[in-house]
């Protein structure tokens, strides 16, 4: 916590609460039935994200999940491009064509969200491995959920980076839900046992505190930017929303997303942090939720206005050339 | 230019590639061979000596080993490529996609266009393929048309040595996705390559013979059957062109029609599994596009509907040989309404 400066810490405070707000509004828009498709929320989960990425260069990169947008807007991704993009307009982040599953942007470092649970990890292997190979000094984050964690392919993936000794961070976000089935029952053994099974240090951090995932991460960076290969990070997490929009959530204990949402907010645990320390002042922090929901909202107000894909970007972008 | 083997085709298109852009690498299971082991380091090469030699030219971080973990590798050369480098990753045998064909059909192939043109993912994957050596189900099969089938990825099958050489580095510079299938019974061809690299462009396909009254298109090990074959024939007077398409996507289309609209008369000779392979695909392609011009049905020579067995004669019976091709190509030069 120490390290991090005045500007970091707004940083954060500003990725987190811009993180919320979108997931808040995207969940709104979704019940109007402004927003075609499959959407997955981020809501709750947002220190990890921003905790994990705040110490992040922009060549490193990261591979998110179905629940990908949090981590967009932490790797620094353009939130009006992204509404658009989950609206499926022309301009938006991936030209319409990928949509919130597959929401992503490679010039950010962001390999995108997928829709493959368990799809990233071996992509960060390959990450990690262009940047040793290319001595770019870049890291590589794999973002994988608590379904992901039962994939072969996320194992495989922890076994490869450890064998090839790759600059690679494995980050389980494990917000107890895989869909509906809690992963209490679903993940056999425990995740930081996991990772020392294959040899590479792990931890459990509490995901809604910040700054607990903060150094974390930073640990974990450091010891691969130094060539001392991957780690694995595990951080618990809530989860506000279901697993997509339109999910009646039945399987939620009584009362517990009310709870989650009073006593494990990441934001709220943010701000009694940092203006109890006097890091920062109330003031300050109501400021920028007063920016952010403007910005929200613009993002909105454009999405909606914003033209659709055009007949002809149906065939473009299959292939560089064919 | 001299005699090289298949083998020796495309390891020197490797070699050469790797020796002009240092963002080549190699990986595979034992590429190089005897990572970590006490005996021969480079102990095979692959598992069919293919990329022996490349380990102590250009090192273990240029060749990389890997575990028995396709998902986890093959995905790795897939995200190393959207990073900067241009992977060669070996799946030993095309039958092996079962347990990693999500990073290359889900991933791989879709990136540019589910990112809106902005990815640009430089993978090869080769791959070996096809029936002969007594290696039963799960190591004999084609599969190239499921590859075929997915928008996103290209697919080229070589049928000689120099085909292979000059596809190979097409491949390597290519900025697509390309899977790359090697015909294990095709390895100890030999014919005349060139020593210095070449490229042979993808989706033009190359005529090998050419008459007027019958068009064969024939793929890999295939070509030079169906070519054997039209050799014979030309002696009873029955002219045979063969096509050799060298890809499958994109598939040089025209060329075909050219042909089967001069000669009226088509045989698809395709060892891939009878059920959607590229021998319905380019029948039905042709009946839609010269329907016209045809003087007899389309004959497709393909083995059975069957995996391919172990016993020796039962396998001798599936693969589709020079005698299947002979027959059908006389079907449907003698074929009258």
């Amino acid at each position: 916590m120490l390290q991090l400066s005045r500007d970091q810490l707004i940083l954060a405070y500003t990725r987190m609460r811009t993180i919320r707000v979108f997931e808040e509004r995207v969940h709104a828009e979704f019940g109007g039935g402004a927003i075609p498709g499959f959407v997955h929320l981020y809501a709750g989960e947002e220190a990890s994200a921003v905790g994990v990425c705040l110490n992040l260069e922009m060549k490193d990169k990261i591979a998110s999940t179905h629940r990908g947008h949090g981590h967009c807007i932490a790797k620094g991704c353009d939130v009006k491009a992204m509404m658009k993009e989950i609206y499926g307009r022309r301009d938006g982040l991936c030209g319409g064509k990928g949509g919130s599953m597959h929401i992503a942007d490679l010039s950010k470092g962001m390999m995108g969200a997928n829709g493959i649970v368990g799809g990233g990890p071996p992509l960060v292997c390959g990450a990690a491995l262009a940047a040793k190979t290319l001595k770019t000094g870049a890291v590589a984050v794999a973002f994988v959920g608590d379904g992901g964690s039962n994939q072969g392919t996320t194992l495989e993936s922890y076994n490869l980076a450890r064998v090839w000794n790759l600059p690679a961070i494995f980050v389980v976000e494990d917000n107890g839900y895989a869909e509906t089935t809690a992963s209490a029952w679903s993940v056999g053994g425990s995740q930081v046992k996991r990772a020392e099974a294959f040899g590479m240090p792990g931890v459990t951090v509490e995901g809604e505190d910040f700054f607990a995932v903060s150094d974390a991460a930073e640990e974990a960076i450091r010891r691969a930017r130094d060539g001392n290969g991957p780690s694995l990070i595990h951080l618990t997490l809530p989860r506000y929303f279901g697993h997509f929009e339109g999910d009646a959530m039945t399987y939620r204990g009584e009362g517990e997303i009310d709870s989650l949402r009073r006593d494990r907010d990441c934001l709220k645990g943010f701000r009694t942090r940092v203006t109890e320390t006097g890091l920062l002042e109330e003031g300050q922090l109501d400021g920028i939720d007063g920016e952010v929901a403007a910005l929200i909202d613009e993002a909105v107000e454009e999405a909606r206005r914003a033209p659709p894909p055009r007949r002809d970007d149906l065939l473009t972008d299959v292939y560089v050339s064919y | 230019m001299s005699k090289k083997s298949f083998r020796a085709a495309v390891n020197e298109a490797l070699a050469q590639e790797m020796r002009r852009d240092p963002t080549v690498i190699v990986m595979g299971e034992d590429n190089a061979g005897g990572m970590g082991a006490p005996g021969a380091d480079d102990a095979w090469g692959g598992v069919l000596g293919v990329t022996k030699g490349l380990m102590p030219e250009f090192g273990r971080e240029r060749v990389l080993d890997t575990p028995i973990s396709e998902s986890a590798f093959i995905g790795a050369a897939v995200g190393a490529a959207a990073c900067g480098l241009r992977p060669v990753a070996e799946l030993m045998f095309v039958d092996f996609l079962g347990v990693c064909f999500d990073q290359i059909f889900n991933q791989a192939a879709k990136f540019r266009y589910m990112f809106g043109g902005k990815a640009t993912t430089p993978v090869v994957i080769r791959t070996m393929y096809g029936a002969g050596l007594r290696a039963a189900s799960q190591h004999s099969q084609c599969l190239y048309p499921i590859f075929t089938h997915i928008p996103g990825l290209k697919v080229v099958i070589p049928s000689s040595p120099y085909e292979a050489k000059g596809l190979l580095i097409e491949a390597i510079r290519d900025d697509d996705p390309v899977i790359f299938f090697e015909h294990k019974l095709l390895y100890d061809e030999e014919e005349e390559v060139p020593d210095e690299p070449y490229r042979i462009p993808f989706g033009e396909a190359n005529v090998t013979r050419e008459g007027g009254d019958v068009t064969i298109v024939a793929l890999g090990r295939m070509v030079k059957l169906a070519g054997e074959v039209a050799d014979k024939l030309l002696k009873e007077g029955i002219a045979a062109t063969v096509i050799d398409p060298r890809t499958t996507s994109p598939l040089d289309t025209a060329s075909i029609l050219d042909s089967v609209r001069e000669t009226g008369r088509l045989v698809v000779v395709d060892e891939a599994s009878p059920r959607c392979n590229l021998a319905t695909d380019i029948a039905a392609f042709a009946t839609e596009n010269a329907f016209g011009a045809l003087k007899a049905p389309i004959r497709m020579v393909s083995p059975p509907h069957t995996p391919v067995p172990f016993a020796p004669e039962l396998e001798d019976l599936y693969m589709p040989g020079a005698k299947e091709i002979e027959a059908a190509v006389r079907a449907v030069a003698d074929y009258a309404h």
